[in-house]
């Protein structure tokens, strides 16, 4: 319900879906918290990975104050719970992932390995667009132009959709992230969320900022009983009893829903007590 | 956990003065600027 609402609340100019236009108000300064493309049709504001990479890739200046200032706020107050609850091309995954398939398991290593996807595509954000530059001194933002689904989904699908000029100018660029966003639309109804695990840079930043965050996770030592089904049924693989604020955790509450005794709390205010 | 709460507060502050840096030099229209226009490398044309 929360992923709904944020989801229409990013993006609530709907009439735009069918004129194939983007709103052009004075919102669309505002960084909205979630990977909401700024080219959907709906959307109110602006995504923080594309605005980071304008930022940085213009011609005046390689450093953003106001976009990182803004990622830095929402982190450490929220952490990953803006993934979890926030975000909507998280929400498109969780619905995905409820269609009834066979749900392979990751074997362990490889899992681990590919969790660091999320960073290097971080990193390749805050740095590329500084120093792969045009002859104008533009930088491109290389994960929105290369990989992000999310642009494909709520920007390049609806607006090629209603826009001729833009289907004619469609070539090998948009085949390839479509080719992405297949890939990752089929592996999340096999897996949970594989982009926010392993592709992500906004909830890799997001993550950093999980230890540090004002809303925090923990775990009653005296309650705790150690079954093991916080566990078990968490789909991020987080190691709940012993890292409940791990930068893997979206904040979900799965695990506070399923433990017998209670032992998991979350808020604000409520890190580990002395 | 103290030295956590200090870490936090910090970053909260860090923010908060980038945040305002970013407005007072102008960085929301530049992100405005860039936000209205189709983002033609965003949907796959280049």
């Amino acid at each position: 319900m929360i992923q709904a609402l944020a989801t229409l609340l990013s993006n609530p100019h709907i009439p735009n879906f069918f004129t194939g236009s983007i709103y052009q108000g004075s919102t669309k300064r505002i960084c909205v918290p979630g990977l909401n493309c700024y080219s959907c049709p709906g959307a109110a504001g602006a995504c923080p990975i594309g605005s980071l990479q304008a930022v940085i890739g213009g011609r005046t200046k390689n450093v953003s104050y106001y976009v990182f200032g803004v990622l830095l706020l929402f982190g450490v107050l929220f952490g990953r719970l803006i993934c979890g609850f926030l975000c909507p091309f998280g929400f498109v995954q969780d619905l995905l992932h409820k269609i009834r398939t066979p749900k392979p398991t990751i074997p362990r290593r490889l899992d681990q390995t590919l969790r660091w996807g999320k960073y290097a595509a971080l990193a390749a954000v805050l740095i590329l667009p500084a120093v792969l530059t045009d002859a104008f001194g533009i930088g491109d933002p290389v994960f929105c132009k290369y990989i992000c689904p999310a642009g494909t989904l709520q920007g390049g699908i609806p607006l090629l959709l209603a826009n001729e000029s833009l289907r004619s100018a469609a070539g090998f660029l948009f085949s390839w992230k479509m080719g992405i966003l297949v890939l990752v639309l089929v592996g999340s109804v096999l897996l949970y969320r594989p982009f926010c695990k392993y592709l992500c840079p906004l909830g890799a930043f997001y993550g950093l900022l999980n230890h540090f965050s004002a809303y925090q996770m923990r775990v009653d030592e005296h309650a705790c009983v150690h079954c093991g089904k916080c566990e078990k049924a968490c789909k991020m693989g987080v190691n709940v009893v012993q890292n409940i604020n791990s930068a893997e955790c979206i904040r979900c509450g799965l695990c506070k829903e399923v433990c017998p005794t209670h032992a998991i709390v979350s808020g604000f205010g409520k890190s580990k007590k002395n | 956990m103290r030295t956590r709460k200090y870490v936090t507060a910090a970053i909260f502050a860090a923010a908060i003065i980038l945040i305002a840096v970013g407005i007072f030099i102008g960085e929301p229209d530049e992100v405005r600027q860039k936000a209205v226009n189709i983002c033609l490398e965003c949907i796959g044309i280049g």
